[in-house]
């Protein structure tokens, strides 16, 4: 707790970071309570409503409350976002340390095939694979995770490779101790900390991967409320007639990833000195 | 380094022919194919038709005969032809390629010009308002997506010039070119610079705590010499290879700017080739981009080892 | 003869967090040309931040030289502004590094890091500049020098990279070379040889040479006279003889027991001294070596102790002697 309360104060930006997090997660979790409107039931008099005291940041073609929308969609992103990046990072992170440990001609096939995958943007692949699978939650959830795989596992396996030489591993297996037994003991809890915070630097580019596919149309399907989506529907035609389409859900959007980035470098910073500035 | 760059072009042809079958299978596993779409959006009943769209387009073919079909043409120059438009993959692909190489180039350019002078000033004036503010300004430019960017620049045109620009012909100069592309060049680079300037930014101030940098001080060199001639050089060692990255992340960004500018350039038309499950455009522009990256990564390698003596010089 | 190095009252502070630390307090000294001056002590007693202060090299924010005159030539280095002290560092006073590798520039030849000096100081044409380059590699014992100011620091090996670095910061001929360290890093024969040839050279071109060190016995070999500090502090100084024969400072006398001697036969324990150097931002109000001192008395808690002359070229700053 002490140890908290010291953090926070040497890294004021992360707190805020963390602070606006907690706030779009809360959001997102009690959005029934949350959002003053249904973000589905349309009004044909309210279409294209500026922004009042009914509808706060105004409301949609449709005449759907933006506001509720929005709060909405905080669950889609952010569940997307988690979701991709536990997935993506979670075995991304069982690859790289099985290819660092056990090297040979795994740890050949992993790399070669992390270098296929990363010779693809990662929303190049992202778009294949969920024009592969298809369009629903679960796809783009898996679309988005798979391209971070093969990063999430090199960093892994470089940092597996360095622990390897170590002086404590070393005297494990010279006391005799099982290969097993070294990754699980000793090695593993050591790949801990990066892989939080790459995981957490990953966070805000999930969020934004996301919003890209659904702005595409090719990302979370109808009736989920997204961001990217609201975006794509407004676009072109109501910049000027209705700019309130345009701006609230792409500031939403960098809110949350503002928030993801400021509290992730905080994270790095106290967890993984090396890797700063 | 001869040698070096033969055995990189050897890994490289191995990736490419991953990259060629793992786009080749991953389209193939989707339920419903091209026939299926044109026979509905063209309201077509006739299952004897269907089964001729099938038949032109070597749909019933085994997979393995398609894959070398396709693969075999690709090594001849002969990509087949769009399922939509029936015409050349070639002649369809080819005109879209400049439109996006220039844009791609002025976003990085813009990227690099920006981002490693700002990144070098932050890390010279650490810890001072200017820092904070340009790390701030910077964590900000990684927050937006480009695309909403690129709606805030449109919407900045329509409301205080009164028009919305046109991105539809490709321009015919260079100078042209940069007129006409330098807004959505400078959106889509935007994240770039932010990157750039970081990463500039933390290398820098690790350089600068290097002895060889107070030796450069002990000789009586100026801060700017010392910075310009013993720093920096050093410092953009990793810069090099973030910029070799970003031009793959570019790409990405690409898709989105060229969508919402509606210029007509070969990221967008991706989109609208995998909306339309026109395999043979598909896989040919993915192949199209690995490609790009994969030989990025390898001047940007061989950039590195030009840079850099201690690899050059590795024996 | 007049000294060529004259340092008088030299205080430098550190604002840290930790409150003001005290890195360098009231340091005198002056060197004659041709002649070694050997700055001893553990680390962390300020050696190294002496060094830099004669330098102006203290990073700044947050070091600062708040008090003393560093003199060479006469000309006092704490008055100049910027571009004159730039116009001094290399040409009149040069430094060179513990660690060779890291000293040198990676990404440039080590002859352009050497012309480097010589096209700062002299106006001289690039090409000339690097024919001088290659004449000091030759000075400096560095075979096949042609070949070798073509070389990068990466390929050659470290006793040859000390040499290049000697003959960097000699090139421009300074009244004063600062060496701090400069054979640590090496191996046991390359340090006689580097040793030796600092020697040769401060006899040839007639340098002042500062040598910081913490090996006793390269002060033995090398330094014609030896400050010894402790804790920022000067405590004592003399003529390297008359202090290995009759140190005065517990603290000095410490550290010659703590070396090893030849033939002192078996069963003879090497002494060490108990304890740890204090902390720069938490001295105690008397004598900084008193908590680890065995002969303290409470006088020693109490004040800190002048230095005074001891003996003939002898002085040391302890109240029990």
């Amino acid at each position: 707790m002490t140890d908290a309360l010291y953090y926070a104060r040497r890294y004021p930006l992360g707190v805020i970071g963390a602070l606006i997090l907690i706030v779009f997660v809360l959001t997102a979790i009690f959005a029934g309570v949350v959002a003053p409107m249904d973000p589905l039931t349309t009004n044909a008099r309210a279409s294209l409503a500026p922004p009042s005291h009914i509808y706060w940041i105004g409301a949609d073609m449709m005449g759907r409350d933006m506001l509720s929308r929005m709060i909405h969609g905080a669950r889609i992103s952010l569940a997307v976002a988690l979701g991709a990046t536990c997935i993506g990072s979670g075995l991304g992170a069982m690859l790289g340390l099985a290819s660092g440990y056990l090297g040979g001609w795994f740890d050949l096939i992993v790399q070669r095939i992390a270098e296929i995958m990363q010779s693809l943007p990662l929303l190049v692949m992202a778009l294949v694979i969920t024009a592969s699978l298809g369009p629903s939650l679960t796809n783009t959830i898996i679309a988005i995770a798979i391209p971070l795989i093969p990063n999430v596992a090199r960093v892994i396996r470089a940092n597996v490779l360095s622990l390897r030489e170590l002086n404590y591993v070393e005297a494990a297996r010279a006391i005799g101790m099982g290969r097993t037994r070294i990754a699980l003991v000793h090695i593993f809890p050591n790949t801990l900390a990066p892989l939080i915070v790459l995981a957490t630097a990953q966070l805000g580019s999930t969020i934004l991967t996301e919003a890209s596919l659904s702005f595409l149309g090719l990302g979370v399907p109808e009736p989920y409320p997204s961001w990217g989506r609201m975006l794509s529907e407004s676009a072109a035609e109501y910049i000027h007639s209705a700019p309130w389409l345009v701006i609230f859900p792409g500031l939403a959007i960098s809110m949350v990833v503002f928030g993801a980035n400021l509290f992730g470098d905080a994270l790095r910073d106290i967890l993984d000195p090396r890797q700063g500035d | 380094m001869i040698q070096y760059t033969l055995r990189r072009l050897g890994l490289m042809a191995i990736t490419l022919f991953g990259v060629s079958v793992a786009i080749f299978v991953l389209l193939r596993i989707v339920p419903g194919n091209i026939a299926d779409i044109l026979f509905d959006s063209a309201g077509m009943i006739d299952p004897a038709e269907k089964q001729q769209i099938v038949k032109d387009l070597g749909l019933d073919l085994p997979l393995i005969t398609q894959y070398t079909h396709w693969i075999g043409g690709l090594l001849h120059g002969d990509l087949g032809y769009s399922y939509v438009s029936e015409k050349p993959v070639l002649d369809e692909i080819l005109p879209r390629i400049p439109i996006t190489a220039r844009l791609a180039g002025l976003a990085l350019m813009f990227a690099i010009c920006t981002g490693v002078p700002f990144g070098v000033i932050s890390a010279v004036r650490q810890n001072s308002w200017l820092d904070y503010a340009l790390r701030v300004v910077s964590l900000a430019a990684l927050s937006m997506p480009s695309f909403w960017l690129g709606l805030l620049v449109l919407m900045a045109f329509v409301d205080w010039l009164g028009l919305l620009p046109i991105y539809d012909k490709a321009p015919a100069t260079w100078g042209a070119a940069i007129l006409m592309y330098c807004v959505p060049a400078a959106s889509v680079g935007l994240r770039s610079s932010a990157l750039i300037m970081r990463l500039t930014r933390s290398s820098m101030l690790e350089v600068l705590r290097q002895d060889y940098v107070r030796t450069a001080r002990s000789k009586g060199l100026s801060e700017a010499a010392v910075t310009f001639t013993h720093a920096l050089r050093n410092a953009m060692l990793p810069v090099i290879t973030v910029i070799g990255i970003e031009t793959a992340f570019l790409f990405g960004g690409l898709i989105v700017t060229e969508t919402v500018f509606n210029i007509p350039g070969i990221a967008r038309f991706l989109v609208v080739a995998i909306s339309w499950r026109d395999y043979p455009m598909v896989q040919n522009l993915v192949m199209f981009i690995a490609i790009v990256v994969v030989s990025v990564n390898l001047i940007v390698d061989l950039a590195y080892m030009l840079v850099d003596p201690r690899i050059r010089l590795r024996t | 003869m007049a000294p060529v190095l004259e340092v008088s009252g030299l205080s430098t502070v550190f604002h840290t967090r930790a409150g003001l630390v005290r890195a360098v307090q009231d340091v005198s000294f002056s060197v004659e040309a041709g002649e070694t001056l050997a700055i001893v002590g553990e680390s962390g007693c300020g050696k190294t931040m002496t060094a830099l202060s004669l330098m102006r090299l203290i990073p700044s924010p947050p070091g600062e030289i708040v008090a003393g005159s560093v003199k060479v030539a006469g000309t006092d280095l704490l008055q100049l502004d910027e571009p004159a002290m730039r116009k001094m560092r290399g040409s009149q006073i040069a430094m060179i590094f513990q660690e060779p590798m890291t000293a040198l520039n990676p990404l440039l030849t080590v002859g352009r890091q050497i012309a480097e000096m010589v096209s700062l100081h002299e106006n001289v044409s690039r090409r000339a500049a690097d024919a001088r380059a290659v004449e000091m590699l030759r000075h400096v014992r560095i075979p096949a020098p042609e070949r070798r100011a073509m070389e990068y620091p990466h390929q050659m090996s470290g006793g040859m990279r000390q040499r290049a670095m000697i003959a960097m910061a000699l090139v421009c001929r300074p009244k004063v070379l600062i060496a701090d360290e400069p054979t640590t890093a090496l191996d046991v024969t390359i340090q006689a040889q580097v040793l030796d040839l600092i020697g040769d050279l401060r006899r040839e071109l007639g340098t002042a040479v500062v040598l910081i060190t913490h090996d006793l016995g390269v002060v033995a070999e090398t330094a014609d006279r030896m400050i010894v500090m402790y804790a920022g502090r000067k405590v004592e100084e003399g003529t390297t003889k008359e202090l290995f024969a009759h140190p005065n400072h517990p603290y000095l006398q410490g550290l010659l027991a703590s070396v090893p001697k030849f033939g002192a036969g078996e069963g003879t324990r090497l002494r060490e001294i108990p304890g740890m150097v204090p902390a720069l931002n938490n001295l105690p109000q008397g004598c900084a070596f008193a908590p680890r001192c065995s002969a303290a008395v409470a006088k020693c808690q109490e004040a800190i102790p002048p230095l005074e002359t001891k003996r003939p070229g002898h002085a040391a700053a302890c109240w029990m002697s």
